[in-house]
């Protein structure tokens, strides 16, 4: 291994990693704020791509139809839950939001051809279908239940998990596609080259780093999440909406998912089950953060994509094996160094 | 009264119809893992026509999800619930193996859609019941090295599936490249689901080989060589016949522009000389399934499909001198009409069955293919 590999390897680790640590902040995020360990996390990831690349297909997304319907289920949840309590004013708010948007959507979507929109349009018409999944599927599948311990709520992530899959394989089919870089080409450094998209890769990542870091120690909703994360009932004594936290954290992690599946479709063929490996290695990241610290996370996740890329070098066979056992040092480390406390239940 | 005499009439007309009707249990892998290769050998059953020499075809189909144990288990459905004549599935090697056991106990015969030789060798005891339609990789990887002696090449550089795929052939290729006197240079290995194999890729281009041999199957197949070309590799690049489906093309784009693989003949059927006698049978299933599904979205992988259906066509009137379907004499007449099928002209081949040979495919069951243009092109 000469210093050209270790650096080109160096880069595709880099590349990975970011993606990862995106993932891991949004895993620990969601666990923070409402403790579910959010295994469809990756799904987003596939999503996010394949609606972006069903887009450019010239054909409608079938994720489309999958908003449609979760937000008419919800608006139905809400609305009849409104109306027996007698609070008819919050109905054309929760109608505007779960029905007329997805709608709203779809027509703007049937009056256009999307194939012959700029890429940027593409990718914010393609967020604007997966991102609301977020915030639906918490409504509908996680704050029923918001109260249950842990352990049920990862279950319940695991079913959701595997609905989004199986939808997924009926909505893009078994097949995987990519789209056209953001950047065709890469810059020459002289001693290595780095592609465009890399760079759109690193610096987006960066960028959605330090807009996440300002959300929450600036913006009054990114403090209630904190808080909220910090102490449930004490945030909610305080008029915090745990609610609305649920939500909020929900549909930032849709967005980090499914923004991630359009920055890295472009340099690798993604698949309607490809999120849930990616999701994994960003949650070996979070857990090497402790599943509560932000910075260890994203430290973490870069470790993976380093060591992913290194022993993809070295011992191509067993990389999926050194980067999962990973966990078993961490885990022991973190059981032996930090006081065990039960969980209360 | 009346009433009652119809009900009567049905309960007596359901079951002689039952046992009259040929049944015949498919299970595909058309989720999970192996979904590409499953789904386009369910729409073939469905084009399937409705009687075989004058017998109604009863198809029960169910999807396994690539899972071994629930193969397992729709076979066991088949046997007990279904009472089936033959079993066609699985769609993967390591389920079909699985299913091997009940087929041969409850006496039916079996075809698998899966290309492991294991599943038909050695003909034994149990395998006795078992068949396939699909090449094995030695036939496949023969082709191959057959091709690269003809071009000069030494050093390969092998990277597959770390799955029983890529398995397969890393050890299946090692064994015929040895005797060719070609040099495996490097061997690694990748996820389906990897979304970068830059490391496997510069460790390949640092041990300069003349040719590499990528063994992935369907989409997925495209990563490494991506890769290579971005690393402006120059050498020859070969695929294993698991890609040879549209989306691939679509995938990979002009990276694969000139890339080697051996197939089965139904790939280039338009493009077969006219006296090849795979011809006329390869562009009938082609027909067929695009009539069905559009243009170009005919796969190898169904085709596999469309020759277990055409093994039955052939066996079934043999059978049925000598029992009716439903009875464990059809069963085994069935077994022994396919074993004697010869010279059948089918999609993918000849089948030229024998007692030692559950397989029957020649030379003739495969063809070089080279990616020109963005489309298959038979390599004379």
């Amino acid at each position: 291994m000469d210093f050209q590999i270790a650096l080109l390897l160096g880069q595709d680790g880099l590349t990975n990693g970011a993606i990862y640590a995106l993932l891991a902040l949004a895993l620990v995020l969601v666990f923070a704020v409402t403790r579910v360990i959010f295994i469809p996390q990756g799904e987003f990831v596939a999503y996010g791509a394949l609606t972006l690349a069903t887009l450019q297909a010239g054909k409608l997304p079938a994720t489309l139809w999958l908003v449609v319907v979760l937000g008419a289920a919800v608006a139905a949840i809400d609305g009849a839950r409104a109306l027996r309590h007698g609070s008819a004013r919050r109905l054309p708010r929760i109608l505007a939001l779960n029905l007329a948007a997805p709608l709203a959507l779809w027509l703007l979507l049937a009056g256009v051809d999307p194939a012959g929109l700029p890429l940027a349009a593409q990718v914010l018409l393609a967020l604007a279908i997966v991102v609301p999944l977020g915030p639906m599927i918490y409504r509908l599948a996680y704050q029923p239940i918001a109260e249950a311990p842990v352990l049920i709520l990862l279950i319940v992530s695991i079913a959701v998990h595997l609905v989004l899959t199986g939808l997924g394989l009926l909505f893009f089919g078994a097949e995987g596609t990519r789209t056209p870089a953001f950047t065709e080409g890469a810059l020459d450094l002289g001693f290595t080259s780095l592609q465009y998209q890399t760079l759109w890769i690193l610096l987006i990542s960066a960028a959605l780093i330090v807009g996440l870091y300002a959300f929450f120690g600036r913006s009054i909703y990114g403090k209630a999440l904190r808080a909220t994360a910090l102490n449930r009932t004490g945030a909610r004594l305080m008029g915090i909406s745990t609610t609305l936290a649920g939500k909020l954290s929900f549909t930032l992690a849709a967005l980090i998912g499914a923004f991630s599946g359009v920055l890295i479709s472009p340099i690798t063929t993604l698949y309607y089950d490809s999120g849930f490996l990616i999701g994994l290695k960003g949650f070996v990241g979070a857990i090497i953060g402790g599943l509560v610290s932000y910075p260890v996370a994203a430290a973490g996740a870069l470790l993976v994509g380093f060591l992913e890329a290194y022993s993809s070098f070295w011992a191509s066979a067993y990389k999926e094996v050194i980067v999962f056992t990973l966990i078993i040092p961490v885990l022991l480390w973190r059981s032996l160094g930090a006081r065990h406390t039960e969980e209360e239940e | 009264m009346k009433q009652k005499r119809l009900i009567a009439a049905l309960l007596f007309a359901l079951p002689a119809a039952a046992l009259a009707d040929i049944t015949v249990g498919v299970t595909v892998s058309a989720t999970g893992p192996a979904a590409s290769l499953g789904i386009p050998e369910k729409n073939t059953f469905a084009l399937v026509p409705q009687t075989i020499a004058g017998q109604k075809l009863r198809v029960v189909l169910l999807d396994d999800a690539s899972d071994t144990t629930t193969a397992v288990k729709n076979a066991k459905k088949f046997v007990a619930e279904e009472k089936v004549d033959v079993i066609i599935g699985s769609t993967v090697t390591p389920a079909s193996l699985a299913m091997i056991d009940v087929a041969a106990e409850a006496e039916t015969p079996m075809i698998s859609m899966a290309a492991g030789r294991a599943i038909v060798d050695p003909v034994d005891a149990r395998r006795r019941w078992v068949y396939k339609t699909p090449q094995n990789d030695a036939q496949m990887s023969t082709a191959i090295t057959e091709h690269m002696s003809d071009n000069g090449v030494k050093r390969v550089a092998y990277i597959g599936f770390s799955d029983a795929y890529g398995e397969g052939w890393a050890n299946e290729f090692a064994g015929v490249a040895k005797a060719r006197k070609i040099e495996v240079v490097a061997s690694e290995r990748f996820n389906r689901a990897d979304t970068s194999v830059t490391g496997q890729v510069l460790k390949i281009i640092a041990a300069k080989p003349d040719a590499v041999l990528i063994g992935g199957s369907g989409t997925p197949a495209a990563l490494p060589q991506k890769a290579l070309k971005e690393r402006s590799y120059k050498g020859l690049i070969y695929q294993t016949h698991g890609v040879a489906n549209a989306d691939f093309l679509r995938v990979c784009g002009k990276d694969c522009e000139g890339t080697f693989l051996p197939a089965g003949p139904v790939l280039v059927a338009d493009q077969l000389p006219a006296d090849n006698p795979v011809k006329k049978s390869a562009q009938d299933y082609v027909q067929k399934y695009e009539a069905a599904h559009g243009k170009g979205s005919v796969s190898t992988f169904g085709a596999h499909a469309w020759d277990a259906y055409r093994l039955l066509e052939a066996a079934v009137p043999a059978a049925l001198k000598k029992a009716q379907p439903g009875t464990r004499e059809f069963r085994a007449a069935l077994r022994d009409a396919l074993e004697g099928i010869k010279e059948l002209p089918v999609a993918h081949g000849v089948f030229n069955m024998s007692a030692t040979d559950h397989l029957g495919f020649d030379q003739r069951a495969r063809v070089m293919v080279k990616i020109e243009g963005g489309a298959w092109k038979l390599v004379k």
